[in-house]
């Protein structure tokens, strides 16, 4: 049970340490070493013209990814074998600012919609090159942290990143997971006469090679609509091991070569120990609200009464306008009459490693903003349910790779900020004072989040939009309305299911099963939130640290808040708690919360 | 009050009176009280507000809430909740608006209480202008010669007075506006400004020469020139100042405003898009159930406008600009006048301190501390010999030596006989002495100037003399010698005397990450002992005003800000350099201009209570901030299940408090959110306690008190609050 979660934590905290000071080692080097850097190096950049230059790449890569999506029926046959047609305008869009956001949301099935061409150019390329832009993004901010005049090159960070991080840990990672047995090939469909007789159409292609890349760079989105609960994905405990720990590997080593590259280990080390406290909290409230506590409906729940043992009343109003006090009478559901004490909650679950193996993967993937599965989110108990969500809306804990630490470093200026009041000084951080212009940057990079996951849950609950596009009624239907916004806003890219936001191929025939009615508002509302997700909480945070290098250092005397204690660490963990609750708390209270306390079945 | 009014002009003694009695008047002061009521009220005028973001977000809502409140005492179906709980959310809300406004003017208000004291001084009084035409240049003798032409004065109002031009003030008469001492001394009560009833030396050239409008020459005559016009003077921004008439927002202040903002608009947008969410739940909760609809308050304008409120920080949104003004009212009632809030604010970051030696870490001049024999007498002797060589010396250091010989045990007599002949001090010979009418020639002086003395009559210097000098030299202490004769017979050791209790304030200003800095014209040598032993970091020896402004660069290259007290016009330049330049109120005028603060009474340790005053005005922010912000937590608690109760009545299972009902449950959050801001108005005018423990600790305290302290007093308020209004019947 604990097992599987202390390896998978143990590991990557062992491997993070030695990676992050490669990191730190081979990225944060003065101008271009060979001919190549020379050639693509512009010169040390400016906050402004370092984030043009990202945004310029990025509105580049975009085009480029959706001409690769909207191409697809003329791309070669070597890289459209099974001749998959046009994908529907919203479908593209969707899929185009999904990838490039780093957020691999996927409101298409890659087996069924997208060639090889498609998964390679569309999704690969972009999942190799989005991770190494959060990274460029990062070593843009720790410079200005640093105190540095420029705040490097684009072109050269992004390079580096590429070939020095991206590629050699996904070779390595590929190659592991071929020799636990996942495809790696060029070839189309398998079709196989079954033992029964019955001819079966397998999947296969590529898998390897965007499955290491989609777990290492935050990506996740897998190359089989059901991503890492299918078995070619994931195909043994040891390549669910090394899926677990690559989700988690670059974030963590991001931390490591914050502090190496500030020379302030101890201040990374509160930082990491913080993090890892809310990586380690989720996983447990996930172990313990689900692989130890049986499906309620399954195992039985008692009425729904109020704490005096009477059924709740509501006011209810008829057809003609007249109000009545209603008894809400909710039975007490029967379980199975099977022991199902120790079995924890079974449905949705990856159970071939030990059922913690979900809630543990749950955890990881939404801290993180991966996205990947290996189970089914909307199959979790309720209350677990809170575990992918709350990390999705911290979104900091360890987060996307050098994105994670960005938003970290918000809460964290907010931290300063009423810790460096607190004990009687103008707040600083790192040796520079936090003033007006810093609070502007951080509180638009702290606001971003809450509105995009809030205002569009909000509108789609009210509307037909979300509530037929839900599987299931009640506060169920509502998080996995919320779910979807929280989970594009956070750039993550996991999915709550049970939502129809599939609209597919053009030609809605060809679909094998019908669009959804709704499918194009999800598609446009979840990739605006994406790329809105994306950017300004990157942009701010440079100008941020740009501004703070800009400021003269402080000296550090006994009055000064140190950033490298105990205490600081407490600080930021009630902070990020605080600040979550306040943001999160009706939302959750309204889905998760509402659905454990609440009746089963809701009905329709 | 009015007895002082009815009186033309009123005493300094009355003035002085008034002013003690505003220091010890209560917080809550009635006719303080009184004018900061009406004051409230005026206050909730939108153009007034709209300068506050979060006060302005709660009267928005306050008239939203009552608009909705009509609608519903016009159309009883337009919404669920009962119109008496719409009516006690109304005035609930704006009760909020007027405790925030009442904190704020009760801070001004009692800014204003000290002004009009203040103010009282500032009358018009006639000013005799000298009819002179060029007044740049005064010869010596104007002042003497004034009484021989006194057509060359005219009497004017002082308000007609202009900067430069000349007046003359005698004894019993109020110095008409700021100026400087040009010609003449006198002794000036300036009890009306500094509320210190001893009256202080007004001198022509020197440290001294500044005077202030309102105050009263006691005796003799002096010729000012006007620095400041009628309205500018320093009396006039003060006022002004502490009115809060010219108070800008510091740039923490606008910091924390951007925070206080933010988390606004976050909590503007969890209520808003609660409004359709608590709609979804509505429409799913009657179709579960088959009815036509189910009501949540959810859905109800006003009670959403009750959790805004709640939610964003009303609290320190209301007591951030009484902070700010408490903070400038506080450096006020130690004396010091700060020229902006900014100034106040800045103090806290302090870094380095520049005192000082004389009169600020040692007490005025040095003083004999120690009789050494350098010959076979005994220590008592030499003594004796020394204070009959001191008997007419009228130096601080002179009478210092019949001081300690009075003092030391088995004493005699020290009174020169008569027919005795003495040679006083000049800085020629550099030693004083008596001829006695026994032929003895007894002098005491610097070391050197004895040696020479005694050679020059044929005595030759005792074994060892000039390591004895030196040992006492290298520690920091002057050594006079004292010679009988031609016999150099005992020294005498001159010491600074560090002021009682000075070590413990470095230790103090230590722990609070401030380094102190000993300025001081004595070489070296004596400066590196004198500041072991203060305990000082630092110290600048042989120091000129070029050394100080050099020193405060440098530390501010460093990234440190540097405080420093000055009088002199040669301390100007360094007092503008300084990041906090306190300027004493008897320096002159040019360093009263170049600093950024004026401390009134003239006492050098003033700056550790500027720096602490500094730091409890951000601590104070601080602390509020967070109990503000904490206290979310139980206001979420106890409406979230409230809101939802017509809906999803089991998310009661949240409500830890057990509260009464839904709607008592948002009104005990609103009345709760209210009454904190009049609950916290002492400690936003007191300020948080600042101890120096070191940031580590200090954050630690604030963290436990106002972080936890804050997350947890609003359970047990508001679910006292419901246990009270539960017991109210019909409400």
């Amino acid at each position: 049970m604990w097992l599987l979660p202390a390896v998978i934590v143990g590991l990557s905290v062992l491997l993070s340490i030695p990676l992050g000071r490669y990191m730190a080692r081979v990225l944060d080097r003065d101008g271009p070493r060979n001919a190549f850097e020379r050639l693509i190096d512009t010169g040390p950049q400016t906050w402004q013209r370092y984030c043009f230059a990202m945004l310029g790449s990025n509105a580049v890569l975009f085009l480029f990814g959706y001409l690769v999506l909207a191409t697809q029926p003329y791309h070669p046959a070597f890289l459209n074998p099974d001749g998959k047609g046009m994908l529907s305008p919203s479908t593209i869009f969707n899929t185009a600012c999904s990838f490039l956001t780093n957020t691999n949301l996927q409101h298409y099935s890659g087996e069924v919609h997208l060639t090889y061409g498609s998964q390679i150019f569309g999704v690969l390329f972009k999942q190799m090159l989005t991770p190494a832009v959060g990274l460029a993004a990062l070593l843009a901010v720790i410079r200005g942290l640093r105190g540095d005049q420029y705040l490097g090159n684009y072109n050269l960070d992004l390079w580096r990143g590429l070939v020095c991080v991206a590629v050699p840990l996904s070779l390595v990672v590929g190659a592991m997971l071929i020799v636990e047995g996942t495809p790696m090939t060029f070839q189309g469909n398998a079709r196989v006469t079954t033992v029964e007789g019955a001819e079966q159409t397998i999947s296969r292609g590529p898998v390897a090679a965007v499955v290491a890349i989609k777990q290492l760079g935050t990506n996740g989105g897998g190359f089989f609509g059901p991503n890492s609960a299918h078995p070619f994905e994931n195909p043994s405990a040891v390549s669910n091991v090394v899926e677990c720990v690559s989700i988690v590997l670059i974030p963590m080593a991001c931390v490591v070569l914050f502090g190496t590259m500030l020379r302030n280990h101890a201040h990374a080390t509160v930082i990491y120990s913080v993090m890892m406290a809310f990586l380690v909290g989720l996983i447990a409230w996930g172990i313990g609200t689900d692989s130890l506590t049986p499906n309620p409906a399954l195992a039985g729940k008692p009425a729904v009464t109020d704490a005096g043992g009477k059924p709740y009343r509501v006011t209810t109003t008829d057809a003609d306008g007249r109000s009545e006090a209603k008894d809400l009478t909710v039975p007490a559901v029967v379980g199975l009459p099977v022991d199902q004490s120790g079995s924890g909650n079974l449905e949705g679950q990856e159970l071939r490693f030990g059922h913690s193996a979900t809630p543990t993967w749950a955890a990881l993937t939404t801290c993180t903003s991966n996205g990947s599965v290996n189970g089914m989110h909307d199959s979790l108990n309720p209350l677990a349910g809170l575990t992918p969500l709350t990390g999705m809306w911290l979104n900091c804990n360890f987060g996307g790779i050098g994105v994670g630490l960005i938003n970290f470093l918000v809460y964290l200026v907010i931290a300063v900020f009423l810790a460096g009041l607190m004990v009687g000084r103008t707040p600083e951080y790192l040796g520079k004072k936090v003033e007006a212009r810093e609070m502007k940057l951080a509180a638009v990079a702290l606001l971003v989040h809450p509105i995009l996951v809030l205002v569009p849950t909000g509108l789609f609950a009210a509307l037909d939009w979300g509530t037929a596009a839900t599987n299931n009624p009640g506060p169920h239907g509502f998080s996995e309305i919320l779910y979807e916004f929280t989970s594009a806003s956070a750039n993550n890219g996991s999915g709550f299911e049970g939502l129809g936001d599939t609209f597919g191929f053009n030609d809605a025939a060809a679909n094998p099963s019908t669009p959804a009615t709704f499918a194009p508002h999800w598609d446009v509302a979840t990739g605006l939130v994406m790329v809105l997700g994306r950017f300004i909480p990157i942009i701010a945070p440079i100008a941020f640290a740009a501004s703070l290098a800009a400021k003269r250092p402080t000296p550090f005397t006994a009055g000064t808040l140190r950033t490298d204690t105990v205490t600081f660490g407490c600080v930021l963990v009630g902070t990020i708690v605080l600040l979550g609750a306040l943001m999160f708390l009706p939302v959750a209270a309204l889905g998760p919360i509402a659905e454990h306390l609440g009746p089963i079945p809701f009905g329709r | 009050m009015t007895a002082t009014m009815s009186t033309p002009r009123p005493p300094a003694g009355d003035a002085k009176a008034a002013r003690k009695l505003s220091r010890r008047q209560g917080l809550f002061a009635p006719d303080l009280v009184k004018t900061a009521l009406r004051q409230a009220v005026v206050m909730l005028r939108p153009d007034i507000l709209w300068k506050n973001p979060v006060m302005f977000v709660v009267e928005v809502g306050t008239a939203l809430s009552i608009v909705y409140t009509v609608v519903k005492a016009v159309d009883p179906a337009s919404t669920a909740a009962p119109l008496g709980y719409l009516i006690a959310l109304d005035v609930w809300l704006v009760l909020t608006l007027l405790f925030a406004n009442f904190a704020e003017a009760l801070a001004e208000a009692r800014g204003k209480a000290q002004a009009d004291t203040l103010r009282k001084t500032r009358q018009d009084t006639p000013a005799r202008r000298l009819k002179l035409v060029a007044t740049s240049d005064v010869p010596p003798g104007t002042l003497a010669a004034w009484s021989r032409t006194p057509q060359d004065l005219e009497t004017v109002s002082s308000t007609r007075l202009a900067t430069g031009e000349l007046v003359i003030v005698e004894a019993g008469e109020v110095i008409p506006a700021d100026g400087e001492v040009v010609e003449g001394v006198a002794s000036v009560d300036e009890s009306a400004i500094t509320g210190e009833s001893a009256p202080v030396v007004r001198e022509a050239g020197g440290d001294r020469s500044g005077v202030t409008g309102g105050t009263r020459v006691l005796s003799d005559a002096i010729l000012v020139r006007v620095t400041a016009t009628a309205g500018k003077s320093f009396l006039d921004r003060m006022i002004a100042l502490v009115e809060g008439a010219a108070r800008q927002r510091t740039p923490n202040e606008i910091a924390l405003q951007l925070v206080l903002a933010a988390f606004t608009l976050i909590f503007l947008i969890v209520t808003a898009t609660l409004w359709p969410m608590a709609l979804h739940a509505e429409t799913y909760m009657a179709g579960y159930l088959g009815v036509g609809a189910v009501r949540s308050l959810g859905t109800d304008i006003p009670t959403l406008v009750a959790l805004l409120v709640c939610l964003i920080p009303t609290t320190i949104g209301a007591l951030l600009a009484a902070i700010g003004i408490a903070g400038m009212d506080r450096a006020l009632r130690a004396n010091i006048i700060a020229k902006s809030g900014k100034a106040v604010e800045v103090a806290g970051d302090v870094d380095t301190l520049l005192l000082d030696k004389t009169g600020t870490i040692t007490l005025g001049n040095r003083q004999a501390t120690r009789f050494v024999p350098l010959a076979d007498v005994s220590a008592v002797e030499v003594g004796q010999l020394a204070a009959l060589a001191s008997a007419s010396d009228q130096t601080p250091e002179g009478k210092s030596i019949v001081e300690l010989y009075r003092r030391t045990p088995g004493a005699g007599g020290w009174a020169a006989p008569t027919a005795s002949r003495f040679v006083a001090f000049t800085a020629q010979t550099r030693m004083s002495g008596v001829d006695l009418p026994d032929g003895r020639v007894i002098r005491k002086g610097a070391a050197d100037a004895i040696l020479k003395h005694t050679q020059a009559h044929g005595g030759t210097p005792p074994h060892l003399l000039k390591e004895q000098v030196d040992a006492v030299a290298g520690q920091g202490s002057t050594p006079l010698l004292v010679a009988e004769g031609n016999r150099i017979v005992g020294m005498v050791v001159l010491e600074d005397v560090l002021k009682p209790g000075i070590k413990e304030r470095f230790d103090r200003l230590r722990k609070m990450g401030i380094r102190t800095v000993m300025v001081t014209g004595d070489n070296p040598l004596t400066a590196r002992a004198i500041a072991a032993q203060a305990g000082v970091d630092d110290y600048i020896a042989e120091a000129t005003p070029e050394a100080k402004l050099a020193y405060i660069r440098q530390e501010q290259q460093g990234g440190r800000l540097v405080a420093m007290m000055g009088d002199g016009t040669n301390d100007a330049p360094a007092l503008a350099q300084a990041d906090v330049g306190v300027a004493m109120n008897s320096g002159t005028q040019a360093a009263k201009e170049a600093g950024n603060m004026v401390d009134l009474d003239s006492d050098p340790t003033k700056l550790i209570e500027v720096v602490e005053v500094g730091k409890q005005l951000l601590m104070t922010r601080g602390a509020l901030t967070t109990f503000s912000i904490a206290n979310d937590v139980a206001k979420y608690f106890a409406i979230v299940p409230a809101l939802f109760a017509g809906t999803l009545p089991w998310l009661k299972k949240l409500d830890f408090m057990h509260l009464t009902s839904p709607t008592s449950a948002i009104r005990s959050a609103v009345i709760f959110n209210a009454v904190v801001i009049p609950c916290l108005i002492p400690i936003a005018l007191k300020g948080v306690t600042y101890r120096p423990v070191g940031a580590d600790a200090l954050l630690r305290r604030n963290l436990l008190i106002w972080g936890l302290g804050g997350v947890l007093v609003p359970f047990a308020g508001i679910k006292l609050i419901d246990l009270a209004v539960s017991v109210i019947p019909g409400v």
